[in-house]
């Protein structure tokens, strides 16, 4: 169960390699949470994701699971459901893609969009049932301010973002008074394995500030979380600036 | 009975959960809701006064048993009354005052159900004296988990489970309860401040014998040599000649011709959609530092109301609503006798801390009752509400959790919404038993709360 600051005692990431996720699994571990389950593809990555969130004193599980193969998504989901009850369920996998290559490849670019969106549907919506049977638990949804509004420079990755961002969104409506609590974070660039290379964009954040955030909106029972918070400001007159002008940015 | 799927709190209104809402309004509805209980179980529920999640089940059944509210039976002569679970203290109150009689323990609401008030083991004002609540309990009718109903008296086990065992034992439907004997609805009460901490338990432990009803109010945020200043507030039942006296009440006739009378202020609630952040260091500072220059400084045998006495928040409905949508946690412990040192610690971290707490309970308990998870024991109490958005407060709290475990403390089940569960064996050293009886008398684990999933109060 949650404490009454929100912080659950059994996580479940979905992602189990995400560095957000394993930042925001590192800070609930030190307060309270003394299960985790990591579910990603089998790797040196996430076994030793295990191995470091164990060092912290949490019962570490790794399952095998893809997001590219939601057939299999309520049968593996279901046997950690089974398990007991999950208190937060991060949904944190996605793909960030390479825009000029997968431009050309359009076969590239459904892949983004089928790991970052019809991949989070299926868990999404089976993680849903089982914590709306439970009462109660946390779906906290990693989305993006790429989702917000389409750049030229991602805006494969973003729409794949901004489908999920309605979804869960939409999703979180659908289980307003459930107990169930689902909270879209919206983080900006985020310095990471997955952006290393890429130059950073303006108010560039981190995996543990990310953390920092998602523990607060845990806390708080937020349903969106912006990070860092002045991209809400940004964002909401970044959404209605004309496109003639956004497309003259420098973005 | 009608079911519905609602978000459930506690008072303290963080982390809430869905349950079917089941409102039994007789004993063989009661017994239907017990044996029609889904997978993950039910709990019953009182008046919803427990701070943290005991009387919340996430995705399973919560019995609200305030439609079982009737007094059977009362015996103006031995001052015993028999009556339901769902009946509150203040019904009670009402009704015995009249009679002559009083509820031998009260918290610091009326607003609870005898069942409520056996399941968590309530104390009071007077436990120094009088014991907690299940001391003054005769018998109780218990529905278990088989959808048996079992007479329980003092003395069992099975009583000596249920008495703080938080409803995990089973329902309660009916109780037994002795009463106290009052001639007059007034209490005669004295005041003093205490300047310091150790002021203040210098003066509790040299007069608190003299007095039936004892507690003292903290100031958590006076810091140096006023590190915990205090107000002590302590009294008895007036005798029916106090109301003789000329000029110690203001409207004397109307007491004297009265002198029964159970009178409740009501004031108007707070709006329920307060912002979170008004309470702060400075606000309740400041309401503090007021508070405390206020107090008289050694007054005695003033007459106040019981409900002036006891119960001054209750003249606010829905108090709890100015700590904002974020809630507030209660964080209420006991140190043993002679580990004063381990208290002294512990208000020193919380007003360097600067907490925004509203002065806080600080009592001396009394000998302990068998009840196995019954929360007092011989010793100091402190209890303080703390808006739950304070940020560092999980940590602090963790911190303060240590020094009272190590000190042979414990912290309070009903008030509780955050505690490690690790810690929960040594502070409850018969833990152990009441798991190995749940394990006996309900295998299925038909009678859960979150408090319990949380804190793994079922057979391991």
């Amino acid at each position: 169960m949650k404490d009454a600051f929100g912080i659950p005692q059994s996580l479940l990431i979905l992602g189990g390699t995400s560095e957000i996720a394993l930042a925001t699994a590192r800070r609930l571990v030190v307060r309270r949470t003394r299960t985790v389950w990591l579910a990603g593809r089998p790797s040196p990555a996430l076994e030793s994701a295990a191995t470091q969130l164990r060092s912290l004193g949490a019962v570490v599980h790794t399952v095998a699971f893809d997001a590219l193969d939601p057939e299999s998504h309520e049968t593996v989901l279901g046997k950690v459901f089974a398990e007991g009850d999950i208190d937060m369920v991060l949904l944190a996998f996605g793909i960030l893609g390479d825009q000029a290559y997968d431009e050309r490849e359009p076969v590239a670019a459904v892949r983004v969009a089928q790991t970052n969106y019809t991949g989070a549907v299926s868990a999404g919506l089976v993680s849903a049932r089982a914590l709306q049977a439970q009462g109660h638990g946390s779906l906290v949804v990693l989305s993006s301010v790429a989702g917000e509004r389409a750049r030229r420079a991602d805006f494969i990755y973003g729409s794949s973002k901004a489908g999920l961002d309605v979804f869960a969104q939409g999703l979180g409506d659908a289980l307003h008074g459930t107990g169930v609590h689902v909270m879209v974070v919206r983080p900006g660039f985020v310095r990471s394995r997955m952006t290393a290379g890429l130059e950073a964009a303006p108010l560039a954040t981190t995996p543990e500030a990310v953390a920092t955030a998602i523990e607060l909106g845990l806390r708080r029972r937020s349903e969106t979380v912006w990070v860092p918070g002045a991209l809400r400001v940004v964002m909401a007159v970044a959404r209605h600036l004309p496109r003639a002008v956004f497309r003259l940015l420098p973005l | 009975m009608s079911a519905d799927t609602v978000p459930v709190t506690g008072w303290g209104r963080t982390a809430p959960t869905a349950a079917r809402l089941i409102r039994p309004r007789s004993y063989e509805e009661a017994v239907a809701a017990v044996r029609g209980c889904g997978a993950r179980g039910g709990i019953p529920r009182g008046l919803g006064r427990a701070y943290g999640d005991a009387a919340q089940n996430a995705g399973g059944e919560v019995f609200d048993m305030t439609g079982l509210n009737r007094v059977h039976a009362i015996d103006a002569e031995g001052g015993t009354v028999l009556c339901d679970a769902g009946v509150s203290l203040h019904r009670l109150m009402e009704v015995l005052l009249p009679l002559g009689w009083f509820v031998p323990v009260t918290p610091g609401t009326r607003y609870v159900t005898v069942g409520g008030a056996i399941g968590t083991d309530i104390h009071g004002r007077n436990h120094h004296v009088s014991g907690s609540f299940s001391r003054h309990v005769l018998s109780f009718e218990l529905l278990t988990a088989d959808g048996e109903i079992r007479t329980v008296r003092r003395g069992a086990p099975l009583f000596d489970a249920t008495t703080g065992g938080m409803g995990l034992t089973g329902m309660i439907l009916t109780a037994t309860v002795q009463l106290q004997p009052v001639e007059t609805s007034l209490m005669s009460v004295d005041t003093e401040r205490a300047r310091d901490l150790d002021d203040l338990m210098a003066r509790l432990t040299a007069t608190d014998h003299q007095y039936r009803y004892s507690v003292a109010r903290v100031d958590l945020l006076a810091r140096g040599a006023a590190t915990g200043r205090a107000v002590l507030t302590r009294g008895d039942h007036a005798p029916l000649e106090a109301l003789r006296t000329p000029g110690l009440l203001a409207g004397g006739t109307r007491a004297r011709r009265h002198p029964l009378a159970f009178g409740t202020p009501r004031f108007p609630a707070p709006p329920p959609f307060l912002p979170e952040g008004l309470l702060t260091g400075t606000t309740v500072g400041l309401f503090n530092e007021l508070w405390y220059r206020r107090a008289p400084r050694a007054r005695t045998g003033r007459l106040q109301r019981i409900s002036a006495f006891f119960h001054p928040l209750d003249a606010v409905p829905h108090w709890n609503r100015i700590y904002g949508r974020g809630g507030l946690v209660q964080y209420q412990f006991v140190v043993p006798q002679g580990q004063e040192e381990a208290l002294r610690r512990i208000v020193r971290r919380v007003s360097e801390q600067r907490c925004p707490s509203f002065p806080a309970v600080l009592k001396r308990f009394g000998d302990a009752d068998p009840g196995w998870l019954s929360f007092p024991v011989p010793g100091w109490t402190l209890a303080l509400d703390i808006p739950a958005g304070l940020p560092g407060l999980g940590a602090l709290l963790d911190e303060l959790d240590e020094e009272v475990a190590m000190a042979g403390g414990r912290v309070c089940l009903a008030k509780d919404s955050r505690l490690r569960p690790e810690l929960l064996t040594a502070m409850y050293p018969r833990l152990d038993d009441f798991r190995a009886l749940r394990a006996e008398l309900d295998p299925r684990g038909v009678f859960t709360s979150d408090l319990s999933r949380r804190l793994t109060l079922q057979a391991l």
